[in-house]
């Protein structure tokens, strides 16, 4: 549930289809978000699951599964 | 009606260059947030002046160097009128003297105000426009920031800050559709310009190829033109509005 979310909002933000985002997917390299996109997208699953990620955190957030992970752990 | 529609935010807007540039956007259609830290008559009758021009205006206290307040105002505007379209970084301080005699204090309060109130700002309002895909910043330096001045170590500090910071935020929004520019002002006649012997003024005069100090009104027509979309192309610059002292 959180992963089909999480889906939804990546490729809200980053203008692909849900079906080329996997947990292994990394953010930069395979799916082709900036460093801008991706606080964006933090910034945007933070307010939709309630959470803050720190930003000694984020820089640890490379793939989609690390913060499918980190949502799991938190909220 | 360049403007027609949009919403913009002035700090420092009661008076000065901040009043005339709150006018010149209202002239042209928008809607106007005028914020002001202390001069609350002065503010509520450059409202009074935009409203007649067929806009919403009003005006909104705020310490711009305190972000919780600056966030606060955000999203009140945000919430009152939907959108934030263009953001003018005004507000601003002198407390001069020659580096010997200025005091941590007076250093300080310029970086607080100048500096870090353009920061407050601008970091609140990207939050709104890099959503938004589009959004106008122009931020106040001075050409003081550019070729210095005795007596002004900290003023000129921050508005160099503020074209670095101008620059470096332009490389970073751009992609989303932001544009931000600075104005730099040379000599212009207002109340901080105001306390200057006659002397020292007649000495700016005579460095000012055109001859004569500039008005308000002609840093306003500068900032309408980067709120506008006659703009959209130009993101990074600076503007001299100085009647040519700096070239």
């Amino acid at each position: 549930m959180i992963f089909e979310k999480v889906q939804e909002k990546i490729a809200e933000q980053l203008g692909i289809d849900t079906d080329d985002i996997t947990m292994e997917s990394s953010f930069i390299e395979d799916l082709g978000a900036d460093s801008l996109d991706i606080v964006e997208l933090l910034m945007a699953l933070e307010e939709e699951f309630d959470i803050e990620i720190p930003d000694e955190e984020a820089e640890k957030l490379v793939t989609v599964g690390d913060v499918v992970d980190y949502i799991k752990n938190n909220q | 009606m360049q403007l027609k529609g949009k919403t913009a935010i002035i700090t420092g807007a009661s008076r000065g260059i901040g009043r005339a540039i709150a006018l010149s956007f209202a002239k042209a259609g928008a809607n106007v947030a005028i914020n002001y830290s202390s001069s609350h008559i002065a503010a509520q009758e450059v409202v009074n002046e935009a409203i007649k021009y067929g806009v919403k205006a009003e005006v909104i206290k705020a310490d711009v160097s305190d972000y919780l307040e600056v966030e606060n105002l955000i999203e009140r505007v945000l919430n009152e009128y939907g959108s934030i379209d263009i953001l003018v970084n005004n507000a601003g301080i002198t407390k001069d003297n020659l580096l010997l005699r200025m005091t941590e204090e007076d250093f300080d309060k310029v970086m607080n105000i100048n500096m870090k109130g353009t920061f407050n700002f601008t970091k609140a309002v990207s939050k709104v426009m890099v959503k938004q895909r589009k959004g106008k910043i122009i931020n106040i330096a001075s050409v003081v920031g550019i070729i210095g001045n005795a007596g002004q170590s900290n003023y000129a500090a921050a508005k160099a800050g503020i074209i670095g910071f101008t620059k470096s935020v332009a490389k970073e929004l751009g992609s989303r559709g932001i544009n931000v520019n600075a104005i730099a002002p040379g000599f212009i006649e207002t109340d901080m310009t105001a306390v200057l012997s006659d002397k020292i003024r007649e000495q700016f005069t005579n460095t000012i190829p055109l001859k004569r100090p500039g008005k308000p009104e002609d840093v306003a027509n500068a900032a309408l033109f980067l709120a506008s979309d006659y703009s959209d192309y130009i993101t990074g610059q600076v503007l001299n509005i100085d009647g040519g002292m700096v070239m």
